[in-house]
């Protein structure tokens, strides 16, 4: 659906983005990441044609962004970082304005009505947009993406200056877009990027420095290795005996202390399901295990190392890690490394069968016939999804 | 292009930019009118026009100060330039809808000028067997307004092109106004001295010939005549392309900035 070719851009001597290959597939929701300033907002404009490239293609549904920007464009809906709302209209007046910027052909009133009761504005669409709060301008400036149902949707930052009911709301719509439409999603909440996206690039200063599924993330972050247990005894001799168990690499107390409870944060080898063994050693002891928490990599600590990794030793982590912890992050820079060395890989391999895909040139704008009743589908599934969230409440 | 001009047209009459234009427009024409017409007893009306235009100068940057630096500045470009619209229909959208608030009210001004043809109607009537033309000259008025249309496009096309060199409202007003006086002004230094045999400010022929291409008023003499002149009609049509076509430029060259 969307694909990007050795895009560069140069702002001067500074080159924001530098070489970036990617594609989207239709129906893909992809995680855009990186730190301040690593051109993923210079790169969502380019890809909006907001921004023209030094060099390298962009293309939106077969359609070359620079040489057919108006059809490129069609396809598009895009929520900048900052909403573009005219703070002098009312809400309606602004969707209407929408519609007829994108030059839709649908029945204008029930489009955006239903583009309303998606993201929860219908109750203030006849107030001025200077009065609204933060969250509802938002909601707006989504509502406006969504305005024509275009077939790729950019959101920059969405959930910003929402409150978490909103923010849970909106990363529901996200996966229900998910569904028909290709989404672009850049944001810094990396737990946002976990719970929407099936993939996640991760670029940093103007390169791609990895390009991985979330759930290949998601099983390394859910990893059994490393635990806090709560143990009943005395603590020297606890800690003495986890240090030697076989199986464990790394034991540690936590100052967390209950009653006569310590608990300790332990670490297994690679490969090793510690738990029943620990469970028996310390029934043998006669050491009650009051409790056992499972500690996944964090996802933040997997971009960190990433970033870390591929930041020339420039990009200093912004807190010394005590030497706890900086045994824990270890585990980190092991999958960072891998993911990163994966990504360098993919690109070049992509790079080397580039000319056979170049002459696939032809336009399918057939493919992306925009349906007219998306979104009422997405009002009925958005509830159903609502129900089940309050039944895991 | 339409959705751009009917948002802008409706977004002059959600600010108070709007009522404030028209309202000091339509005061100023019909002061001017009684005052160059009535009070002094006359029925030219070159002064009325000339005058008009002079009010221009500062009234037409209040209208197209905000068209490009606010949106710039509330980041509302990105939605414009982002939607299936080219640059050119995004420019000419704004134009037409700063000239349509113009034009509007220039026609409705036109009611100042009924006591004239009224009055000139009397006094004909008491007359009748006068042998010059008594009352205001109906070829004279329409030459004009549509010259006052034309430079008014001018004005337009060159406030426009000034705001969307800047962010701030504010200076996109004063360079406007700074560079449509001196456009005019022009006119005064070029003519300095012509018509007694004394000597010119400027004497050069080339010199004058070159100032002439740039100030705005020298060809408006014509209108005031009752002519339609061709050549007149041709420079400021181009005069309003080229800013039109300046602005267009601004846009493409930050794109590809």
């Amino acid at each position: 659906m969307i694909k990007i070719s050795h895009l560069v851009k140069n702002y001067g001597k500074f080159c924001a983005v530098d070489d970036i290959s990617f594609e989207v597939e239709k129906g893909e929701v992809i995680g855009f990441l990186g730190p301040n300033g690593a051109g993923k907002s210079t790169t969502m404009n380019m890809l909006t044609g907001y921004l023209s490239s030094t060099s390298g293609s962009v293309t939106v549904g077969g359609v070359d962004v620079l040489d057919d920007p108006l059809n490129a464009k069609r396809l598009i809906g895009y929520l900048p970082e900052q909403p573009p709302l005219y703070p002098d209209m009312t809400v309606w007046e602004y969707l209407c304005f929408a519609y007829d910027l994108k030059g839709c052909k649908f029945n204008r009133e029930k489009h955006l009505g239903e583009i309303c009761d998606v993201v929860k504005i219908t109750d203030v669409k006849n107030r001025l947009i200077k009065f609204l709060s933060k969250g509802y301008k938002q909601r707006v400036g989504i509502a406006q993406a969504l305005v024509g149902n275009p077939p790729v949707i950019i959101f920059d930052e969405p959930t910003i200056g929402l409150d978490p009911k909103q923010i849970i709301e909106i990363r529901n719509l996200i996966r229900t877009l998910g569904k028909e439409h290709t989404v672009i999603l850049s944001t810094h909440i990396l737990q946002e990027v976990q719970a929407v996206c099936d993939r996640i690039v991760i670029i940093n200063k103007g390169h791609i420095v990895a390009d991985e599924l979330t759930e290949n993330i998601s099983r390394a972050v859910e990893n059994t290795r490393r635990f806090n247990v709560k143990i009943c005894g005395p603590q020297r001799d606890v800690l003495a005996m986890l240090r030697n168990l076989p199986g464990i690499c790394y034991a540690e107390v936590l100052a967390a202390r209950d009653g006569d409870a310590y608990t300790y944060m332990i670490e297994s080898e690679v490969g090793v399901d510690i738990r029943k063994k620990l469970f028996w050693t310390l029934s043998d002891k006669g050491w009650p295990l009051i409790g056992m928490e499972a500690l996944g990599m964090s996802i933040e600590d997997i971009f960190i190392a990433v970033v870390d990794k591929t930041g020339d030793g420039k990009a200093e982590k912004p807190r010394r890690r005590k030497s706890v912890e900086a045994g824990r992050a270890a585990a980190e820079k092991a999958m960072a490394s891998e993911i990163v060395e994966k990504t360098a890989e993919q690109i070049k391999n992509s790079s080397d069968d580039e000319p056979a895909e170049a002459a696939d040139g032809s336009k399918f704008y057939d493919d992306n016939t925009i349906k007219e009743n998306t979104f009422e589908m997405m009002t009925s599934s958005g509830e159903s999804d609502k129900n089940n969230g309050k039944e895991n409440n | 292009m339409l959705a751009i001009y009917k948002k802008e047209l409706h977004s002059f009459f959600i600010n108070p930019i709007g009522y404030v234009f028209c309202g000091v427009f339509l005061t100023l024409a019909a002061g001017l009118c009684c005052y160059t017409t009535l009070i002094s007893a006359s029925y030219s009306t070159n002064s009325y026009f000339y005058i008009m235009i002079l009010c221009l100068i500062v009234l037409i940057p209040i209208l197209t100060m905000r068209s490009f630096s606010e949106e710039r500045k509330m980041r509302t470009e990105q939605m414009l330039l982002t939607a299936p619209v080219s640059i050119i229909g995004m420019v000419v959208g704004k134009f037409l809808a700063a000239y349509t608030v113009f034009a509007g009210c220039l026609l409705t001004s036109c009611v100042n000028l009924i006591p004239l043809f009224v009055i000139g109607k009397a006094e004909a009537d008491l007359n009748q067997d006068a042998i010059t033309h008594i009352g205001p000259v109906g070829a004279q008025i329409v030459a004009s307004l549509v010259g006052v249309l034309l430079i008014g496009g001018a004005f337009i096309a060159i406030g426009i092109f000034v705001s969307s060199l800047t962010e701030n409202q504010l200076s996109a007003v004063i360079i406007s106004i700074a560079v449509l006086a001196v456009m005019v002004l022009l006119n005064v230094v070029n003519q300095i001295g012509s018509d007694s045999s004394g000597t010119r400010l400027i004497n050069s022929y080339v010199v004058r010939f070159i100032i002439d291409w740039f100030c705005i008023l020298s060809r408006f003499s014509n209108f005031q005549y009752g002519i339609l002149d061709w050549s007149a009609f041709l420079y400021y049509i181009s005069l309003s392309f080229i800013f039109v076509y300046l602005t267009v430029r601004v846009y493409e060259r930050r794109r590809w900035a």
